[in-house]
């Protein structure tokens, strides 16, 4: 499977790509870029990843998630480069025979690519640019 | 031994370049590679600690000894999603 994109993300596709007929529902998760962050105007977003490495993490994460949920099937692709506000910067599909187990997958999935997958974003403001995370931290 | 040093995101801009081919003394540490950062960049001085540490596409101790032909990167806090 492929996770990481240059292009803009086709939720469609994503969708089509894990739907079966013993599905119920599925959830949809689409992270966007905002214009702000922490009382600060954001307008673009640059992503970064270390990829081999991101594409092997997102992996594992899915995984951890199928075992936990093993009825659902899941879809990620988290796009990379130069984004604007309100392009979106990953989309995530859980579906499942029942609506429950696919909103929980869905949560526990953005939830876990956040704590550990190796992407980094570089926001751009009037004040200037900056990697997110890293002041003050370590 | 050889290993290659990768930078990513803040610590590629700090550092300029996207990787560094460095030749270590046998039983070297990502901590050791660290410090020696530490010592080239001023703006790492005040980084006491490594950031995570991955060393061939996975996480690893940063006290993990480094081997011949490994593949360094340490990983600023993550901000995916």
């Amino acid at each position: 499977m492929q996770y990481l994109t240059d292009d803009p993300i086709d939720p469609r596709a994503l969708i089509q790509s894990v739907l079966r007929r013993s599905d119920g529902a599925y959830v949809l998760f689409e992270g966007v870029v905002r214009d702000h962050h922490e009382g600060k105007a954001v307008e673009s977003i640059f992503y970064d990843a270390y990829r081999p490495m991101a594409e092997k993490e997102i992996e594992r994460i899915v995984h951890e998630v199928e075992q936990r949920y093993p009825d659902t099937a899941l879809a990620v692709m988290h796009r990379l480069g130069h984004l604007v506000v309100g392009d979106s910067s990953i989309a995530i599909v859980a579906a499942s025979p029942h609506r429950a187990e696919a909103f929980e997958a869905c949560r526990m999935m953005i939830d876990r690519i956040k704590e550990t997958v190796p992407i980094w974003k570089k926001e751009r403001g009037p004040g200037g640019e900056e990697w997110v995370g890293w002041q003050g931290r370590c | 031994m050889k290993i290659r040093l990768l930078f990513f995101a803040v610590l590629r801009d700090i550092a300029g370049v996207a990787e560094r081919e460095l030749i270590l003394a046998e039983g070297t540490t990502a901590r050791d590679v660290w410090q020696s950062l530490r010592e080239s960049y001023p703006k790492l001085a005040d980084y006491v600690q490594p950031p995570m540490t991955a060393i061939n596409e996975s996480y690893a101790a940063p006290d993990a000894v480094l081997r011949e032909g490994d593949e360094l990167a340490f990983i600023p806090p993550v901000a995916g999603g």
